[in-house]
C-alpha cells in the first residue's frame, strides 16, 4: 500500500540495482503453512490452526445412491443444510447430527403444483425465509421458485420487465437471498446493474447496489481518441457482476465480486456490505483490503487475485470468504481486519479442487467442493475458540474477560496482530491508557493509539497542572526580572549624579 | 553583523564564527550567501558540520519520531543506503551545478558550491530536530501540524539552495532559476550514465565469470 518504500528514494533503488547485479540469484522456497495471517507490513505470519477438518463428506458418506454432480449452492438454517445438487437437478436436505455426521432427510427433484415445469433445471442456489418458505434459483428454467416447506408451488419470480434490459437476454438467476419480509435479491448472469430486487408479491422493484465503475483516466483518453470500430473492441466501463451474496442476521447483504489485478493492487475491497439503499457500508479499518491474498504472483499454477466465490457471516460479525482461485478461506472481523486465512488447492483433507459454496452452523464451517463433489466440515480448534471468545466477550462489553482471552491467544501465537490490538482495546476500555498505548504502538494501530494517548495526555496534564503553571510562570518571570534588574543597573550606571562624581 | 568582521581570528574562533554565520544566512539569504564566499565568512569545517548534523538527525528521526509519522520497516533498512539518500543527490547536485555554471560565467568554485549547499541545510537541522521531539506529543488528529512544518523545513532549505547558487555565481534571478532547472537535468543525465556504466561493468564481470566457469567445467 504505502509503507515499505516510504523512505527508499529512487537513488537508493538505483544503487540497489547495481548491487543486486553482482549477487547470485537465489530462489527462495519457503515451507507452506496451512493457516496464516498478514501482519502490518503485509508479511505472511504463520499461525496455529483456527480450524481443523472434522470430516470430508462425499456421496458415499452421505449415503446417496446417485452421486453428487457439480453441487453449487448451500444454505444453512438451524441444524438443516440445503444443498443444491445442480448437476443432478435436485435439492438435498441434510440434518446436521454432528460435524462428522450429516443425515440425508430428503432428496427433492420436483415440485408439486404450478403451471411451469415440475422438475428443476440446474438449480444453483437455495434460500429459506423466516416463515419456512423455500426459494430456489432454478437457473435452467429461467425462474426463481417460491415453494412451501413441503415443496408445494407458491409463486415464481421471472425476468424483470425493465426497458434497459436486452429483450433477447435469457434470465439466468444464479444466487439469491431472501429477507425477513420475503423480498428476494438475486444475482443473474448477464445483468450487471446490481442485484435484482423483487417485492414479496413477485413484482420487480429495481436494481440495487451496482458496483461502482472504476477506470484509468488514460483509458478514458484513449477511448475519446478511438474511432467507432476501435471503441467497440476496447473494454467497456461497466460494473462487474457479483459473485455471490449472503444475508446476515441483521438483514445486511454481503456481496462478493471478482477483482481485476489492478483493483486488487489498488486495495479495493472484494466484499461489499449493502444496506437497504444498496450503499456499501463495509467497515475496512484493517491494514489491508478485504479481498483475500495480497500476493498475486503465480504459484502452483494459480495466479491473479483471490476470487471470493462465496461468503458467510457468523453471529459474531466475523465473515468467512471462500476463494475459488487458490481454494482458501479468509475470515475478517467487523472492522475488516483479517482473522485467519487457510486452505489451498489439492486432494488432501482441508484442501479443495473447485470450492463453490460455504455456510456455517454456529462456529462450524461447511464448504462445498463442486469438482470433488463433497462437503468438508471444519470445527474450530482450541485456539480458534479462544479467538472467538475474545471477540465475543468484547462485543458483550466484558472487556476484562476479552483481554484475558486475547492474552491466552497471544501466548499461543505471538505474531497475531489482532491479539495485541485486542488487549490494547480491552485496556483502553479499562482506562489503563499507558499500557494500551504500548500494545497499539507495537502493531502500529494509529487510531487507537491516538485515542489512548489523548486520554493519557489529558490525565497527565490534570495531574501536573501545578507544575506546568509554575514552569510557565518561571519562564516568563525570570527573563522579565533579569531585564528589569539590568535596566535598573543601566540607569544607575548612567545616572548623571554618578557621572559627575566620576568626572571629578 | 556584517560590520563586525574581525580579522586575525584563531582557527577555533573562525570555526565558531562561520558556524554562527549559518544562522545569518538562514535569515538573510541574499546578503549572507554573498558574504559566505566573497567575504570568506564560511568554512568547510562548518559546512561539514551542518551536513553531518543533517545526516545525524535523519537517522535519529528513524528511531525517535513517533510511529504516527514514520513507520520503519527495520528488516529492510540499510543505514548506509539511507544516508546515501542525502549524500548522493548532494554530490550530483554539486557536480552538476559546478559543471554547468563554470561554462557559463559562474564565479563559484566546486568547493564553494558544496559549502553553500551545506549551509542551506541549516533550516532542515533547526526545524526537524525539535519537530522530532514534538511528534511524540501529538495524536493522529493533530498530525497536520507535523506534516506542514516538516514540509516547510524542506521548502525553506530548497529556497535557500536556489538563493545561494545565485549569489555565489553572481547570477541574475532569471539566469539562476534557469541553471537550477538545468542542474536538475544534469543530475538525471548523470544518473543515466551511471546506470549504464554499472550495468556494463556487471555484464563485463558476468562474462568473465561465465568464461571461468566454462573453463573449470572443461578441465
Amino acid at each position: 500500500m504505502r509503507k515499505k518504500n516510504l523512505f527508499i528514494r529512487t537513488l537508493a533503488a538505483f544503487i540497489g540495482v547495481s548491487v543486486v547485479l553482482f549477487q547470485p540469484v537465489t530462489a527462495c522456497a519457503e515451507e507452506k503453512h496451512y493457516t496464516y495471517n498478514y501482519d502490518y507490513w503485509g508479511d505472511v505470519q504463520e499461525s496455529p490452526d483456527l480450524y481443523s477438518v472434522s470430516k470430508v463428506l462425499t456421496s458415499s458418506e452421505l449415503g446417496l445412491d446417485v452421486k453428487l454432480k457439480n453441487p453449487q449452492g448451500l444454505f444453512a438454517v438451524g441444524n438443516s443444510l440445503y444443498l443444491c445438487d445442480s448437476g443432478n437437478n435436485r435439492i438435498i436436505e441434510l440434518n446436521r447430527v454432528s460435524p462428522e455426521k450429516l443425515e440425508v432427510v430428503r432428496v427433492v427433484d420436483s415440485i408439486k403444483g404450478g403451471s411451469g415445469p415440475a422438475t428443476f433445471n440446474n438449480p444453483t442456489d437455495i434460500s429459506v425465509s423466516e416463515d419456512g418458505n423455500i426459494f430456489i434459483a432454478d437457473q435452467g428454467n429461467a425462474r426463481i421458485l417460491k415453494v412451501d416447506k413441503d415443496f408445494n408451488y407458491l409463486m415464481e419470480f421471472i425476468k424483470p420487465t425493465d426497458n434497459t434490459l436486452d429483450p433477447a437476454l435469457v434470465f439466468q438467476p444464479n444466487k439469491l437471498v431472501v429477507d425477513t419480509a420475503e423480498r428476494v435479491y438475486c444475482i443473474a448472469s448477464g445483468i450487471n446493474k446490481g442485484l435484482v430486487k423483487y417485492e414479496n408479491d413477485g413484482t420487480f422493484s429495481g436494481f440495487v447496489g451496482a458496483t461502482p465503475v472504476s477506470f484509468e483516466w488514460t483509458d478514458y483518453i484513449w477511448k475519446k481518441l478511438a474511432s467507432q470500430e476501435q471503441r467497440a473492441k476496447l473494454e467497456s466501463f461497466v460494473p462487474t457482476e457479483y459473485e455471490n451474496i449472503y444475508m446476515d442476521y441483521e438483514g445486511f447483504i454481503y456481496a462478493t465480486k471478482a477483482r481485476t489485478e489492478d483493483q486488487a493492487r489498488s486495495d479495493e475491497n472484494a466484499v461489499r456490505k449493502l444496506n437497504l439503499m444498496g450503499d456499501d457500508i463495509l467497515v475496512s479499518n484493517g491494514n489491508w483490503s478485504v479481498g483475500g491474498d495480497l500476493y498475486l504472483g503465480s504459484g502452483g499454477g494459480y495466479e491473479g487475485p483471490s476470487i471470493l466465490t462465496d461468503v458467510t457471516v457468523m453471529d459474531n460479525d466475523i465473515y468467512v470468504c471462500l476463494d475459488r482461485n487458490r481454494g482458501r478461506l479468509f475470515a475478517y472481523d467487523d472492522q475488516g481486519r483479517m482473522v485467519f486465512a487457510f486452505g489451498g488447492n489439492g486432494n488432501m483433507d482441508g484442501y479443495f479442487r473447485r470450492p463453490s459454496a460455504i455456510e456455517h452452523i454456529g462456529h462450524e464451517l461447511y464448504v462445498v467442493d463442486s469438482l470433488d463433489c463433497s462437503i468438508t466440515s471444519f470445527v474450530p480448534t482450541e485456539f480458534g475458540n479462544l479467538v472467538y471468545s475474545a471477540i465475543e466477550e468484547f462485543d458483550k462489553g466484558n472487556y476484562e474477560a476479552s483481554g484475558n482471552y486475547w492474552q491466552q491467544v497471544m501466548d499461543q501465537n505471538g505474531n497475531y496482530d489482532l491479539a495485541y490490538i485486542g488487549i490494547g482495546r480491552a485496556l483502553l476500555r479499562q482506562e489503563q491508557y499507558k499500557d494500551a498505548m504500548k500494545y497499539f504502538e507495537l502493531k502500529y494501530d494509529r487510531e487507537n493509539y491516538s485515542k489512548a494517548y489523548k486520554q493519557y495526555r489529558k490525565e497527565w496534564v490534570e495531574a501536573h497542572i501545578g507544575w506546568i503553571v509554575a514552569i510557565i510562570l518561571i519562564l516568563f518571570l525570570v527573563p522579565l526580572t533579569i531585564g528589569k534588574i539590568k535596566s535598573i543597573k543601566w540607569q544607575i550606571d548612567n545616572a548623571d549624579i554618578f557621572k559627575v562624581e566620576e568626572n571629578r | 553583523m556584517i560590520a563586525n568582521v574581525r580579522e586575525n581570528l584563531t582557527p577555533k574562533e573562525k570555526y565558531i564564527d562561520s558556524l554562527k554565520f549559518a544562522l545569518y544566512c538562514t535569515t538573510h539569504p541574499l546578503d549572507g550567501f554573498w558574504d559566505l564566499t566573497h567575504e570568506k565568512r564560511g568554512t568547510y569545517a562548518a559546512a561539514n558540520t551542518i551536513l553531518a548534523l543533517a545526516l545525524l538527525i535523519r537517522i535519529l528521526k528513524l528511531r525517535y519520531t513517533s510511529f504516527l509519522f514514520m513507520e520503519v520497516y527495520w528488516e529492510d533498512l540499510n543505514i548506509f543506503m539511507y544516508l546515501a539518500s542525502i549524500v548522493f543527490p548532494l554530490t550530483l547536485w554539486v557536480l552538476g551545478n559546478w559543471g554547468l555554471t563554470t561554462l557559463f560565467d559562474g564565479k563559484g568554485r566546486l568547493g564553494q558550491v558544496y559549502m553553500a549547499t551545506c549551509y542551506a541545510f541549516t533550516p532542515y537541522v533547526l526545524i526537524q530536530f525539535p519537530l522530532m521531539i514534538f511528534s511524540n506529543f501529538v495524536t493522529v488528529q493533530e498530525a497536520e501540524f507535523y506534516s506542514v512544518v516538516s514540509l516547510l523545513s524542506l521548502v525553506y532549505s530548497a529556497l535557500l539552495i536556489i538563493a545561494a547558487m545565485g549569489q555565489i555565481h553572481e547570477y541574475s534571478a532569471g539566469k539562476n532559476l534557469l541553471f537550477v532547472v538545468a542542474t536538475l537535468f544534469a543530475m538525471l543525465v548523470m544518473i543515466f550514465i551511471l546506470m549504464i556504466f554499472f550495468s556494463m561493468v556487471a555484464q563485463g564481470i558476468a562474462y568473465f565469470i561465465s568464461l571461468g566457469k566454462e573453463l573449470m567445467f572443461r578441465m
